[in-house]
Parts: structure tokens; sequence; C-alpha cells
């Protein structure tokens, strides 16, 4: 009777054991908020799937994410997530990973190696993401004369350059839109603060229609510099950005912004899909997964937006 | 009072011809409107800015004069920072919020006087400590993410106003003040001075030299406090990855421009104050102008490299030359109490 008992606990852990999947993940570090958000939903999609995931946290260091993918490989997972913090150089350990047979997914970043050696890519579109807004913006103030200033973020990023170039190719045919003054606020709340207040008095007398901010956290200073400076920010001046951290939401729901283009967290939910595809039948997913770059207005319920996100950790 | 004056004259013509260069590419700089109870023009957001940069100039000033260097200060305004935020959203109010930022300022401060008055740590590694580690105590106070708050009463001390100039301009002109008062009313000046120059003579001479140099980290920390409240209650949120991130820099770059020898001595805080403000001169200079954002850091190199050519020791006898000429002519009879 024992012996019974004992068998088929054995096998009910055995056939856990089968269909539960081991991923191993080596997060850059949390050297922000949105990094922070990405490890929490990492772990929640993780969980929602009934995914064992192994965390490895490599504090902005290379030599620690290549020793967290060698453990992974050592171990056996079934496969690897890896936020790489830098480009180059992964070539041995990914070749590593690769001869053991271990598919790895690349989040966020991209990698300077053959792209035989990994599985695919997610990541978003920073091109795109500025178009999108430049969408919205050419869409919100129709045919009425537009003077639109920017806030750049950290000069010579690629975030800056490609926000900037997707941005002035959705305006490219709306000869009502004109970029009047951009600078960098260094995506900041500081330099957004300080760099709106200096195109206020720079532009005084002429009228600004709307503020393109490369992210959240320089519209929210521009906003406060927009308040002091006694207008009023989101109908005074139109306010659209990037990224969708919870506090842009929270001056959406206020009135204060208007729309804010998503930088989503949610990169291994893309990840997992393709995995569970490759696990399945072997199916080669594209070398790059884009993730959508939704855009949020007042009209989306900001506050709800906000209660959903104000606890992933950004 | 003369003699004061003459001691600030350079950078109070740098700034004047900083301020004309500036007019020039911006027309309207030195137009100053009053509107809804506060003044606001680009020389206020000057003024106004430039808070930061001018309060941890005050305390580098007293550090440089007794021969060392603080590089801690930019870390410090985000751990004051973080600090403050962190004791306003756990609902204990504006006062508690401020008096703890300040002591911490304080508590940094004694960390970095203690490692070199009493171990004796050449005082660029051992503030370089806490500058490195005290983002990490920033992060982990405000758990990684901005902190916000909407507290009006300390956003005010960032972002507000008495008799219409903003708050921030007056706490670092009260706080340079206060600074020279202490400074030049009593010996404390000269003591420190003292140190800056000979350590060990002025030990032997009866200054208690460990006493007074942790007391100068002290002030430099509580420069930095006072500027991390400015910082932190402009954005409404403390940002410990961003709060003061290479103001260390500008400030020791403030104090040289001030014409302080980094080698200690005889030093100016009211020099140091006014370096702050041509920096912030030549920050918001650019930005009015509209340059591309590629060309900020090269032309602030550019001006400020010109500045420091014109006060190199190497010109300054050509300077001397020319301001006794100019005196000459102005006053035949030298009195007997003014030495060059």
């Amino acid at each position: 009777m024992k012996k019974t008992l004992m068998m088929s606990a054995a096998c009910i852990f055995g056939a856990t054991m089968a269909s539960a999947q081991t991923v191993g993940f080596s997060q850059i570090g949390s050297e922000s908020g949105w990094r922070a958000a990405e490890t929490t939903l990492t772990r929640q999609q993780a969980e929602e799937r009934g995914i064992d995931l192994r965390f490895s946290d490599a504090q902005q260091r290379q030599e620690n994410q290549i020793a967290a993918i060698r453990t992974f490989v050592a171990q056996g997972v079934d496969a690897i997530l890896l936020a790489p913090v830098v480009a180059t150089g992964w070539d041995s350990v990914l070749e590593e990973a690769s001869q053991a047979d271990i598919p790895v997914v690349l989040l966020d970043r991209q990698v300077d190696a053959p792209d035989d050696l990994y599985l695919t890519a997610v990541g978003s579109d920073l091109v795109h993401e500025g178009e999108v807004a430049g969408e919205w913006l050419v869409n919100e103030v129709g045919d009425s004369e537009c003077r639109v200033v920017e806030l750049q973020g950290t000069t010579g990023s690629s975030p800056a350059i490609d926000r900037a170039q997707g941005f002035r190719n959705a305006i490219e045919g709306a000869e009502n839109i004109e970029i009047v003054r951009s600078q960098t606020g260094d995506f900041t709340r500081t330099g957004g603060k300080e760099v709106m207040e200096s195109f206020l008095q720079a532009e005084s007398g002429n009228e600004i229609c709307a503020l393109y901010a490369h992210n959240d956290d320089m519209a929210l200073g521009a906003i406060q510099a927009i308040n002091e400076a006694g207008m009023n920010p989101g109908e005074d001046i139109l306010i659209v950005s990037i990224d969708a951290v919870p506090d842009i939401f929270q001056a959406m729901a206020a009135g204060d912004a208007n729309a804010t283009v998503e930088l989503t967290p949610n990169m291994a939910g893309p990840a997992f899909d393709a995995l569970e595809a490759y696990w399945a039948d072997g199916t080669e997913p594209e070398k790059f997964i884009q993730t959508e770059s939704q855009l949020y207005t007042q009209d989306d319920d900001p506050q709800a937006e906000y209660e959903a996100r104000k606890d992933l950790g950004y | 009072m003369k003699r004061a004056f003459l001691r600030v004259l350079p950078q109070l013509l740098t700034l004047a011809a900083l301020i004309a260069l500036v007019t020039l590419f911006f027309p309207q700089f030195l137009s100053v409107d009053y509107q809804a109870g506060r003044l606001s023009g680009p020389v206020i957001d000057v003024l106004k800015r430039g808070a930061p940069v001018a309060l941890l100039a005050v305390g580098m000033t007293l550090v440089i004069a007794t021969r060392g260097i603080d590089l801690s200060v930019g870390t410090v305004m985000a751990i004051t920072g973080a600090v403050a935020a962190w004791t306003i959203s756990a609902g204990w109010g504006v006062g508690a919020a401020i008096i703890l930022a300040l002591a911490a300022g304080i508590a940094c401060g004694v960390w970095n006087g203690c490692l070199v008055a009493i171990f004796g740590i050449q005082p660029i590694v051992a503030t370089l400590i806490l500058m490195t580690s005290g983002r990490g105590i920033a992060q982990l106070i405000t758990e990684g993410r901005i902190l916000t708050f909407t507290d009006p009463a300390f956003a005010w001390l960032g972002s507000g106003t008495l008799l219409g100039i903003p708050v921030p301009t007056i706490l670092w002109i009260v706080a340079a003040i206060a600074t020279v008062v202490l400074m030049r009313r009593t010996a404390l000046g000269l003591l420190v001075e003292a140190i800056g120059i000979n350590r060990a003579a002025s030990a032997l001479a009866g200054v208690n030299a460990s006493v007074l140099l942790i007391a100068v980290y002290m002030a430099s920390g509580l420069c930095a406090a006072l500027a991390g409240i400015i910082a932190t209650a402009d954005i409404r949120g403390a940002d410990a990855n961003n709060a003061g991130l290479w103001l260390e820099l500008d400030a020791i770059l403030a104090v040289v421009i001030g014409g302080n020898s980094l080698l200690g001595g005889r030093f100016s805080v009211a020099a140091s104050v006014l370096g702050a403000m041509i920096i912030q001169t030549i920050d918001t200079g650019i930005l009015l102008a509209g340059f591309p954002s590629e060309y900020n850091l090269v032309i602030k190199a550019a001006l400020v490299l010109v500045i420091l050519v014109l006060q190199s020791p190497n010109l300054a006898d050509h300077w001397h030359f020319v301001r006794e000429n100019v005196r000459r002519r102005r006053e035949p009879e030298p009195s007997p109490d003014v030495k060059s």
C-alpha cells in the first residue's frame, strides 16, 4: 500500500517536472524604474505560465551576466532570457549556450553577434515610438498652426536620436507644424523643468502650441515649469511624451498632460510566446519581435492605468 | 571694504562680459517682469537655477581653503533629497523633513571629516568613497524609484517666492552672507586659512586643526543638504539617480573661477558664489541662445577655458600692471594703508 502511494506520488511529481520549463533570466540591474518594472513583469509572466524562472541581477556588469549564463547552461535550463548590458563581447558565451541547445532570447537591447547564436530579440522600435507621438499631434491640431518645442534625451544616446527622427518623420507632411526649439533635458525631471523655463523665456510673446518630450520624466518637469509660469499645461500647451510611466498617467488624469506612447516593460510576454511555440514544435520566430508602441490619451482612463502600474516597481 | 571689492573685481568683470555676450545672442536677457506676485526673466532664472551650485560652492570654498576637496557633495544632495522626500511621504511633516535632511547632510560631513582629520586619508580619496557609495544609499531610501510628494509647503522651498524673489535665491544669498560674516567677523576664517597653508604649524600654534577640519566638512555637508532640499522641492520628487549628478565638479569649478587656489590658504566666498553665477549664466545663456544641444558642452568648455586663461597666474602680472596704472591715475597720492 505504502509502496503504491509513493509510486503514484513519484509519478505526479515526475509529470509536473516534465511540464514545468525552467528559464534563466540575466537582468542588467535595477538602474531605472522601467528596468525594475521589466523584472516584476517577467516574474509575473513566468508565474502565470507556470514557468520556473531563475533570476540573476548583474548589477550593470557584463562579467556577471556571462557568469550567470554559464551557470544557467551548467544547470541545463530550457531557455535563457538576456537583457544585455552592452552590445559587444557575447559571441563565445552565446556559442556555449547554442552548443548546449539552449535557446537564448534577447530582451530590450540588441547584441553585435551573428544572429544564429540567439533565437530572437524582443524590443521596441524607438523610431516608431517617435512616429506614434508625432502622428497623434498631427491629428490633434488638424489644420491650425502649431509651434512645437522639443525636449530631447541625452545628446547622442540612441533613444534621443531615434525618437527625434521618428517625430520628424511623422510631421514631415504637415506644413502647419514646426519645431521651433529643441534642446536636451538629459531625460531627467530637473533637466526638463530648467530647459522648459528657458523655452518659455525665449518664446515669450510667441505662442508655444505643443511640447514633445523624449521621455515622461522631462515632460513632468516641464509641466511644473509651465504651471509656475502661470499657464495651463495640457490646454495652453499640448504635451506628448514617451515611456508611459505611472506618474504621467496621474498628470493626464489631472488634465496636465495629453498623450504618452508606451515603451512596454512587458518584453517577457512576447519572449515566452516565442519560446512556447519553439518548445512545442520547433517553430523559429522572426529574428526581431517588435513590441507594440501603444498610445494613451486622456480618454483612456488614466487613473485606472496609474493604479495598474504603480506597483510594478517603476 | 575696498580690498574686498578689488578681490572680486575680476569675477564681476567676467560676469559683466558674459552678460554682454549672452545679450548679443538673446537681446531680452536683462528684461525682468513682475507678474502674479513673482519676478520673472532670464536673470531671475539664473539666480534661481544657480542656487544648488552656489550653495555647494560656499561649502566647497571652506573645504578647499583647508587644502582639501569634497567630491561627495553631489551625492550628499541625492541622499538628503531622498531623506526629505521619504520623511514627507511617511507623513512626518515639513519641519521634520528639513531637520532630518540637514542632519543627514551634517552626518555625511562628519563621516568625510573624520576620514580626513582623524584617519589622515587624502581628502580626494576620502570623499570619493561617499561619492560612489552615496547614490546607493539614496536609492535604498527611495527604493530605486523617483519618490514624489505633493506637499505645497515643502515645494515652496524649491519653486516658491518671497516678496517676488524665488526662495532658492534667498537661501543661497543668506547662506553666503552668513558664512562670510562667520568667517570674517570672527577669527574662524583666519584659522581655516592657517590650516590650509600649514596644518602642522597651525596645530603647533594652538589651533585645534582636527576639530576645525571636521567642522569644515560638516559645513560642506550642510550646504549640500540645503542644495539637496532645493533640488528635491523644485521637482517635487527625489531622483536618486540624477539629483546633483556631477554638480561637485561645477562647484569646484565655481571655486576656481572665484580665484581660490586648490592648494588652500586664502579664500573668498563671495568670489566663489560669483563663480557659480558665471557658470549658471553660461548654462542659461546657451539654452536661451537656441544652439543645437550638441554644442552645449563645447561652448561651455570654451568659455570656461577663456575665463581661466584670463585669470591664470602668468597673466596676472600683466593685469596687475594695468590695475596699478589705473589706480595711480585715479589716486595721485597712494594712501599708506593700501598695500598691493
